[in-house]
């Protein structure tokens, strides 16, 4: 037998070794729709118990939108569950080519192409775009997909510190010798919930010949005016050469991602991107339903605009209540407690009181930076979010935790 | 022939305003200091350490003597410049 005793024992092992370092990831088992209220079995076996979910990327609570979920169906019965095929041989249909259009438009960009997920894309752009002779210049704390990406290429490779111009100059100018340059960041980071400043990096790309790629999954659908991302915030809408997005987020939440960009860029993915050129295309029943969306996020801005008052409401009054909250705008809200253990203990105790956030710690974020991460709905009515409040604010007396800042945090439980 | 206290002071200088942010840390780094164990540099980051000593001094560094051990301190990256400089 080929799976030997010694081998079954090195993965029992290492397994363990993932438990005794506190690093081991558990799924709940959720038996409703994703929304704002969910029913949840954990630990395995145990009964159902309902929670306001405040730890999905379900930004404008269109996960389970009735309009959506009849796109859905609609676009089974007319075009079929499964293409059986990747895009280029018999895996393209009439929708497909739609939905592009209307990510192009909604995005601001020239073309589009789409992938099985933003996974997918981050993986294959890269090294259909670029070779030995050029360079990436990427944020350190971009997504693990990028960095995925940017490993599969054979261009050089240099970082700069996170979100400091400065560095980035210096990086740049360092580089010129490079055929190609391309600088690469997250529009929001998911960790942080901070915005890049996609307009200091243009006017530094412009400066020094360099295009510029933005992962802005965190962002599609909801920040900027009309909700078209981090680009339309920062007034630089038509100047990212590379948007790489997601549809498992805020439009709908399903799956499936894109590269939208100058027309040239996108050209390449669909001849040398390999999870293009190799990976089944996304199912006719999500591409209608993502098109739905779309015609939503393009028509209005009612759901960006109750997220956007979510997110004020929530920020405010969970720092009126005393809590160390990471200042920004984004919906992504990082309740910061800098100690590990503090971060799990408080997270249990808050699903207890019917609240499911969940505790970030090192190696997720850096070492010391232990934190609750929220994230808004547009789904999520006010009462909600006072019943959270009221449930941080109850768990956070028990622990002592009201009013103290970073400082006195570290001082009261260590890092 | 390259100076070596030079070379070292220009790794260390270059190590602190590359990787770290915090003044009283850059004081308290030395050419002893672990860091890529000690957390202070990532492996995937250590590529940029690289790609400025290849251009700083002109020398290629193969990727199978690139290792996170033969970066792990300002001494030993001196050693591994020194080495490709065949001096």
């Amino acid at each position: 037998m080929a799976y030997s005793e010694k081998v079954k024992e090195h993965y029992q092992k290492t397994i363990e070794e993932i438990r005794d370092g506190g690093l081991f990831k558990e799924e709940r088992f959720i038996h409703s729709p994703q929304d704002a209220e969910i029913k949840v079995e954990f630990p395995e076996g145990s009964e159902l118990k309902e929670l306001i979910n405040m730890c999905a990327n379900n930004y404008l609570g269109l996960s389970s939108h009735p309009d959506v979920v009849k796109a859905a169906h609609e676009g089974l019965d007319s075009r079929g569950y499964g293409m059986s095929s990747v895009r280029f041989i018999c895996g393209t249909q009439d929708i497909h080519r739609e939905l592009q259009d209307k990510l192009t438009k909604f995005l601001g960009t020239e073309d589009t192409v789409l992938f099985p997920s933003c996974m997918d894309a981050n993986a294959g752009v890269f090294e259909a775009i670029l070779g030995e002779e050029d360079i990436i210049i990427s944020d350190r704390l971009v997504h693990a997909s990028l960095i995925d990406g940017i490993r599969l290429c054979k261009a050089a490779y240099d970082s700069f510190k996170h979100m400091n111009m400065q560095h980035l100059e210096q990086k740049l100018e360092m580089h010129q010798d490079k055929r190609i340059r391309l600088v690469v960041t997250d529009g929001v980071f998911s960790m942080d919930g901070d915005l890049a400043p996609l307009d200091e990096i243009v006017a530094l790309c412009e400066k020094y010949d360099s295009m510029v790629l933005v992962d802005d999954s965190h962002a599609t659908g909801f920040i900027g005016k009309t909700g078209r991302g981090v680009h339309e915030h920062f007034g630089v809408v038509g100047k990212i050469d590379i948007i790489t997005t997601t549809l498992g987020k805020a439009l709908g939440g399903a799956s499936g991602g894109c590269v939208s960009g100058r027309a040239e860029l996108v050209e390449m993915c669909k001849q040398r991107a390999r999870p293009y050129l190799f990976s089944n295309t996304m199912p006719p029943v999500i591409v209608a339903a993502a098109s739905r969306v779309m015609d939503i996020v393009s028509g209005t801005t009612e759901r960006r605009d109750k997220l956007e008052a979510n997110t004020k409401y929530f920020r405010e009054k969970m720092t009126e209540a005393g809590f160390d909250i990471r200042p920004g705008e984004t919906p992504i809200v990082p309740v910061m407690l800098y100690n590990a253990k503090l971060s799990q203990d408080m997270a249990r105790d808050l699903y207890a009181e019917g609240i499911y956030v969940i505790g970030f710690f090192y190696p997720v974020v850096p070492q010391g930076q232990a934190r609750i991460r929220t994230q808004l709905s547009a789904a999520h009515e006010k009462d909600h979010l006072d019943k959270a409040i009221a449930a941080f604010t109850k768990i956070g007396k028990k622990y002592g935790i009201l009013g103290l800042k970073k400082k006195e945090l570290i001082e009261k439980f260590g890092l | 022939m390259l100076d070596e206290k030079q070379l070292k002071d220009t790794v260390l200088a270059y190590v602190k305003n590359e990787y770290i942010d915090d003044e009283d840390e850059a004081d308290e780094l030395t050419a002893d200091t672990p860091l890529i164990s000690g957390g202070i540099v990532d492996s995937f980051s250590m590529v940029s350490l690289k790609v400025f000593l290849e251009k700083k001094y002109q020398i290629q560094i193969p990727d199978s003597d690139a290792t996170p051990e033969a970066f792990d301190t300002v001494s030993k990256i001196v050693e591994l410049v020194k080495r490709f400089k065949g001096e």
